[in-house]
């Protein structure tokens, strides 16, 4: 039952920001909200198989990215409304992440990580010679003029990104509450007593990593749309890659409010920096914030909480 | 059709050359993720940081960028000295270095790129050397010297090192740390000294690199990236923490990429190393010389 009452809650607040944005008549904000959000997914989507299960991917932007391009493909095929390209970018980056984690999962925490690193790269490569999707040269994206539920195309797609977070956030509040975040968790804190127990790691692990690449291709299916133009350089960014592993380690790893609390705080002080100061500079502002946190505050702004609460209740 | 022997020729010993240089950048990488398991993913931006200060010594005292390299090793290695001191106070000594330890140095890498570019923005940098331009010639062969001297003294340095980690007692106690801690510290070694001095020489590496790295190619801050995946690769499928293993697996991807380049388009070659690791990874992930 409380998991209706969360949706609820969760529908209402969205609302209420969609609604709120719009009676301020300023676009400017449903495209920085739009970025903001995107991280959101991102986030939440990279603690999935991060934060639960302890296996840190550095190929968000791989996944991202083919979501992205999935679009532009069909695009080029034949449009479609946007949640369809959602929905099969999810598939697409899904399938690629069981792939991978079947490839890789066997190994250690650090091997994963390397594979997921070069795994980015050897998407990238494909994309990059792959013409009909315009190559290194880019694609085009022509978006319709008119958009379906709100008229205009930003908020439109500002609304699919809202709806979006919403989801993925339930969903990781979901799995943290069910057995599948429970026997993650056995995987994070001691894999090889987990295994002994009877859990069955390996097949958890690849629910997550799926998962995981669903959500992050869901993120992308709506970039060419937003951008207009879509080339390898943007979409493979390296960028995505540390601010999805950034944001949750600010926020705190174990829980699904920690990357919500990180994306909505990074992500909001990177569209403010980028506007008043230069986008180099809220790149390095992302770097030192992660390095910083990890080094003085290993569970994040979660973890600060937690510790403050403890101290009072001791007291 | 007749097969292009020449051009097939000319691929594989352009390969051999690039792989001797693949091996300098990769010692590193074999001595922090190899022997002391230290998933150092920052390796390629020290390596950048190597190649910038050798341009801005070359560009304004017009000295020659190796020998910048060798002046900066003292420098280097107690940068890496203070980098493992801190990583292991803030994670190894925690036992947090599996998923903090790597967002540590994922985001050192991310600092070292953005702020190279920041200060030096990010237009190609290049060094001038009497060895960059000539070209030795065997018949159809082509030897250019700004491959070949990075080559030999890569393979010079790989020889010492090799050296000084089976002879020495410190060497031996770097090679030791990584299978029995305790039985080290029997021997009256303190593992954590052992450990900062091998990382010290990891990172110390990554100067002269950096300095045949900006011989070869112009260089500009991102290019650290496309060998993060290549320097694994390597350091994998030689075998963890062998370095002849290393030395093999380099000149072997050296070939390979050189070859897929010539034959088939330069855009390809990284794909072929990454694909080369993903492969190693799933099939023999002990690799070709593992212990």
């Amino acid at each position: 039952m409380r998991f209706w009452i969360f949706l609820l809650v969760a529908l209402a607040l969205g609302a209420g920001v969609f609604f709120g944005a719009r009676y301020l008549h300023n676009d400017y904000l449903f495209f920085a909200g739009y970025v903001v959000l995107e991280y959101l997914v991102l986030a939440t989507a990279w603690n999935i198989l991060g934060g639960y299960c302890g296996y840190v991917n550095f190929g968000t932007a791989a996944f991202f990215a083919l979501g992205a391009y999935t679009s532009v493909a069909i695009h080029k095929f034949s449009p479609m409304p946007i949640p369809v390209l959602i929905l099969l970018g999810g598939v697409v980056s899904g399938i690629v992440g069981l792939g991978m984690g079947y490839l890789t999962l066997r190994l250690r925490g650090a091997f994963f990580s390397i594979a997921t690193l070069a795994l980015a790269v050897v998407v990238q490569t494909l994309i990059t010679n792959w013409d009909y999707v315009g190559g290194s040269r880019g694609a085009y994206v022509v978006r319709p003029a008119l958009a379906p539920l709100v008229g205009s195309y930003i908020q439109y797609l500002f609304l699919v990104m809202l709806v979006l977070a919403i989801a993925a956030v339930f969903a990781a509040r979901m799995i943290e509450r069910s057995w599948l975040g429970y026997g993650f968790a056995s995987i994070r804190d001691d894999e090889l007593a987990a295994e002994a127990s009877g859990v069955p790691t390996l097949r958890l692990k690849l629910m997550a990593t799926t998962l995981s690449g669903a959500f992050m291709g869901m993120a992308g299916a709506p970039l060419p749309y937003y951008v207009g133009y879509l080339d390898p350089a943007s979409g493979f960014n390296l960028a995505y890659a540390v601010n999805s592993i950034a944001m949750p380690l600010v926020g705190g790893t174990t829980t699904w409010i920690g990357p919500v609390i990180g994306a909505l705080l990074l992500g909001t002080v990177q569209q403010v920096a980028t506007v008043t100061i230069s986008s180099a500079v809220n790149l390095l502002i992302v770097g030192v914030v992660l390095v910083g946190f990890v080094m003085i505050a290993p569970n994040g702004i979660i973890g600060l909480i937690e510790a403050r609460l403890r101290a009072r209740s001791d007291r | 059709m007749d097969f292009p022997v020449e051009l097939l020729a000319n691929a594989i010993v352009a390969g051999l050359l690039l792989g001797g240089f693949y091996a300098a950048v990769t010692a590193g990488i074999s001595i922090a993720f190899g022997i002391l398991d230290i998933v150092n993913i920052a390796h390629p931006a020290f390596i950048i940081l190597g190649s910038y200060i050798a341009y801005i010594v070359n560009a304004n005292f017009g000295i020659d960028p190796i020998l910048v390299s060798l002046i900066m090793l003292p420098a280097f290695y107690v940068l890496g000295g203070a980098v493992y001191q801190v990583y292991y106070a803030s994670f190894e000594r925690r036992g947090q270095e599996a998923l903090r330890g790597l967002a540590f140095f994922f985001g050192l890498l991310f600092i070292t790129e953005v702020g190279l570019v920041l200060v030096f923005g990010v237009d190609y940098r290049y060094v001038e050397a009497i060895y960059i331009g000539p070209t030795l010639r065997f018949s159809f062969i082509d030897l250019p010297l700004r491959m070949l001297i990075p080559c030999l003294v890569s393979l010079l340095m790989m020889l010492c090192l090799q050296l000084y980690l089976t002879r020495t007692f410190i060497g031996r106690a770097i090679m030791a740390v990584s299978q029995d801690q305790l039985a080290l510290r029997l021997m009256a070694a303190d593992p954590v000294r052992i450990k900062r001095i091998a990382f010290g020489i990891s990172i110390a590496t990554a100067a002269i690199a950096g300095a045949f790295l900006i011989v070869i190619q112009p260089v500009e801050p991102s290019v650290g990236r496309e060998y993060i995946g290549r320097v694994f690769a390597i350091c994998v499928l030689g075998g963890m923490g062998s370095l002849p293993g290393t030395v093999l697996a380099a000149i072997l991807l050296g070939i390979v990429e050189s070859i897929t380049a010539t034959f088939y388009g330069p855009s390809w070659a990284p794909a072929v190393s990454f694909g080369f690791l993903l492969l190693t990874l799933a099939f023999r992930p002990a690799g070709i010389l593992g212990r």
